[in-house]
């Protein structure tokens, strides 16, 4: 399954559901809920964290929180 | 209206303005105290109207009433604690209008907690150029709240707003979200243990309960049984209630917020953005803005410190000859004006560095900074949230500590405490200068590399690198299952408010003063009592014993003075110390003089130039460096016949000061930061060996 990590700058996808219920907890108070669309933005010189724009606003995170969430 | 004090808190998300509307609210009539039980610094101000006296508390930033870094958790402490004399009246909830969703979350948190709300609108202009039009009516019938708005940078809406935090407010008991459906058991069991009347509050004391200050171990072993008993699964209702609130959340926006273009300030974001994350431009511009920090830092602030220093100097000479002659003169002259004069000469660096930091905070730069630099600090163990604790230790470790606490992982947090001392702080530098010039030739490589300049980077180099790999080391050593993650807004480019910048700067340097100045002030008293007493008779009779070594010197001549200091300072129980440390020092290629200046370095490294003067009878008011510098040149080493201040020993002393924990104040901080001893003891212990040993390879390699 598609995650957040995969997306390329540009590309948008819609939030289906978390792999990890501890960082899930910070990533759902942020605005990042299943149903959410998110658009990848740009990433930082070396690859990682990368910047997400969700429900009005830009969200940085690693790669390794952004694989954790999956894409319908 | 009444005479007693109206307690207002101040909550909401971070970048939202929340510090903004506390200035102008309470302009400087702020304090910066403790929040009883943890270790965070409680800021509050105070303003009046209409013969009310309100009491404003500024409470950290937070996305989310549930808490994440030691900062977040006093949210939820004060809001609750019914006893607590400052415990709210009434609560403002600043939410960002440009981004309203994410923001409502923490308000109708806030709401449900049942104390009277308000909900403060900042950023409107922002909302209004992305295309949002917010239908405030509707807001505040939706959300069952009185709203006001606020401009942050002209001051709009804060005459309202304080009227309005002086009307009668009604407390809605409506819950916004009705916490009983997840747990109804629990729920009554802890409101009737702890006399509480709010459901939301008894529910936040069952998923909170490890972090709340107030509640004893016995009152937390009843609540966690009880969770057990009923089944109650944090994560799980976490989720749920998140999900929740934000359906409704959602739903209710539909009818508050029309939208019509949504481009403006994203695109242009995303413009700056592309130039200041660049894989090249963006560390250039990191790279310059460091240059520019340093810069400032050390030419800047130099002038004042010359002021400060000489003001002090002036006092000292003043106070000697205007004050009657006695023991308490001598330790208000040489005791504690000097102590205090070493407190204030930092406040041009801090002020500089806080100056610096919230402009780069203000204008969103900063969350670029930490964007850029998270995967590389991440190789070391650290977090792209380090990079602020580490700059700022190059002015002084004691705010660089103090600005972890944003770190919400608890072994990153921890490592950058322990690894930030190794920057080199400013008190390095004048014994760096002092070395330099005396041991390194003032020569230049290609006519114009200077020698000497060359050496003092080197060692803020040196300083960095200890920094980075006592980190990587720790990330091996510190073993734990704590999840480390990296999830930060980045908020919109913005110009910095000045009037932000100024509290900012003033209220640092003001805690600075207080909160280390105590124990500056304590251990330079400590040591000025170590080095104006001894035991024994060559203590005693210094006087004779000079007059009897030097009979053509004049009594009270600047000389005869002079040799008496040195002679006493060396029998005093400093001099004592000195020379019983000897034996350990002496591979370094120290002597017990050299041995005096690093026990008294323990007050402030910068200490070390004045105890070297007065050690080698410069006399004390001629501390300028050309005179020190004389006599150290001259000094010869009894055993080799050569010059006591060879290369080997400059080189070695200045190991010595990069890797050294000689701060008394930092370890005090770092104890008031990590809450144990065990923290601030392994770095003394750890810190010194690393200095020892390099100083002692350095020395016999050199020798």
């Amino acid at each position: 399954m598609r995650s957040v990590a995969q997306l390329k700058p540009g590309e948008k996808g819609i939030v289906n559901n978390f792999t990890n219920e501890y960082i899930s907890l910070k990533l759902l108070e942020m605005g990042v809920l299943p149903g959410t669309e998110v658009e990848m933005k740009f990433a930082a010189p070396l690859g990682d964290p990368i910047c997400i724009r969700v429900s009005g606003y830009d969200l940085s995170l690693r790669l390794e929180e952004a694989g954790t969430i999956t894409l319908s | 209206m009444s005479n007693i004090p109206l307690n207002i808190a101040l909550v909401g998300n971070p970048n939202a303005g929340k510090t903004s509307v506390f200035n102008l609210l309470t302009g400087m009539n702020q304090k910066v105290g403790n929040f009883p039980g943890v270790t965070m610094d409680k800021v509050s101000g105070t303003f009046r109207e209409d013969g009310t006296t309100a009491n404003v508390i500024d409470l950290p930033g937070t996305y989310s009433i549930y808490p994440r870094s030691m900062d977040e958790r006093v949210v939820f402490d004060v809001l609750s604690d019914q006893n607590a004399s400052d415990f709210p009246d009434k609560i403002i909830v600043i939410a960002d209008a440009s981004n309203l969703e994410r923001n409502l979350l923490l308000f109708t948190e806030i709401q449900d907690l049942g104390l009277p709300t308000i909900l403060a609108l900042s950023m409107l202009d922002v909302a209004n150029k992305n295309g949002l039009n917010i239908d405030l009516r509707a807001l505040e019938e939706e959300f069952d709240t009185n709203v006001l708005t606020i401009n942050g940078r002209s001051g709009e809406g804060i005459p309202e707003l304080r009227k309005k935090l002086c009307e009668e407010l009604p407390s809605s008991d409506r819950l916004f979200y009705d916490i009983n459906l997840l747990s109804p058991e629990i729920i009554p069991v802890i409101k009737e243990k702890f006399g509480l009347e709010n459901d939301y509050i008894a529910y936040q004391y069952a998923q909170q309960t490890y972090s709340k200050s107030f509640l004893t171990n016995e009152e937390k072993a009843f609540i966690a049984d009880k969770k057990v008993e009923y089944n109650f699964c944090d994560r799980q209702f976490q989720t749920i209630e998140t999900v929740e609130r934000y359906k409704v959340i959602r739903d209710k926006l539909s009818r508050i917020v029309t939208k019509t273009n949504l481009k403006s300030t994203s695109t242009k974001n995303l413009k700056i953005d592309r130039i200041l994350t660049h894989k090249i431009y963006g560390y250039l511009i990191f790279f310059s803005i460091l240059f520019i920090l340093f810069q400032s830092i050390f030419a800047w602030a130099e002038p004042f410190m010359d002021y400060i220093d000489f003001g002090f100097a002036k006092l000292s000479a003043w106070a000697k000859l205007y004050l009657p002659a006695g023991v308490l003169t001598d330790l208000i002259a040489e005791g504690i004006i000097p102590g205090l004069g070493g407190v204030v000469i930092f406040i041009p660096q801090i002020a500089l560095l806080f100056c610096f930091i919230s402009i780069l905070e203000e204008s969103g730069y900063m969350a670029r900074v930490v964007f850029l630099m998270d995967k590389i600090m991440r190789k070391f163990g650290l977090n792209g949230k380090s990079v602020v604790p580490l700059i700022s230790g190059v002015a002084c470790a004691i705010p660089a500590i103090m600005a972890a606490r944003n770190i919400e992982s608890w072994k990153d947090r921890i490592i950058t405490i322990f690894v930030t001392p190794f920057m080199s702080c400013s008190a390095r530098l004048p014994v760096y200068a002092i070395l330099i010039a005396l041991v390194i030739p003032n020569e230049y490589v290609f006519g114009f590399i200077s020698v000497q300049g060359m050496t003092l980077m080197a060692l803020y180099l040196i300083g960095f690198l200890g920094a980075i790999f006592s980190a990587m080391l720790m990330k091996k050593i510190l073993k734990v299952k704590e999840q480390s993650y990296f999830i930060m807004e980045l908020p919109i480019y913005r110009w910095p408010k000045w009037k932000n910048v100024w509290i900012t700067i003033f209220s640092k340097s003001k805690t600075f003063v207080f909160e280390a100045g105590k124990i500056i002030l304590a251990i330079s008293i400590i040591l000025w009592v170590l080095a104006s007493y001894g035991p024994g008779e060559e203590f005693a009779q210094a006087e004779q014993k000079i007059r009897l070594e030097h009979p053509d010197l004049e009594l009270e001549s600047p000389e005869f003075e002079d040799l008496l200091s040195a002679h006493k300072l060396e029998y005093s129980y400093a001099g004592l110390l000195g020379k019983s440390i000897e034996p350990v020092i002496r591979p370094l290629g120290y002597d017990w003089k050299i041995g005096i200046a690093l026990i008294t370095s323990f007050a402030a490294r910068e200490v070390f130039v004045g105890t070297i003067a007065t050690i080698y009878s410069v006399g004390s008011d001629a501390e300028d460096e050309s005179t020190i510098k004389d006599k150290l040149r001259a000094e010869i080493n009894p055993t080799t016949g050569q010059p006591m201040y060879s290369i080997a020993l400059g080189v070695s002393l200045m190991l010595f000061y990069a890797f050294a924990m000689q701060c008394m104040s930092t370890l005090a901080v770092v104890y008031r930061e990590t809450k144990s001893w065990k923290w601030p003891l392994l770095q003394l212990v750890y810190m010194s060996t690393v200095a020892y040993v390099f100083a002692f390879v350095a020395y016999q390699l050199l020798k």
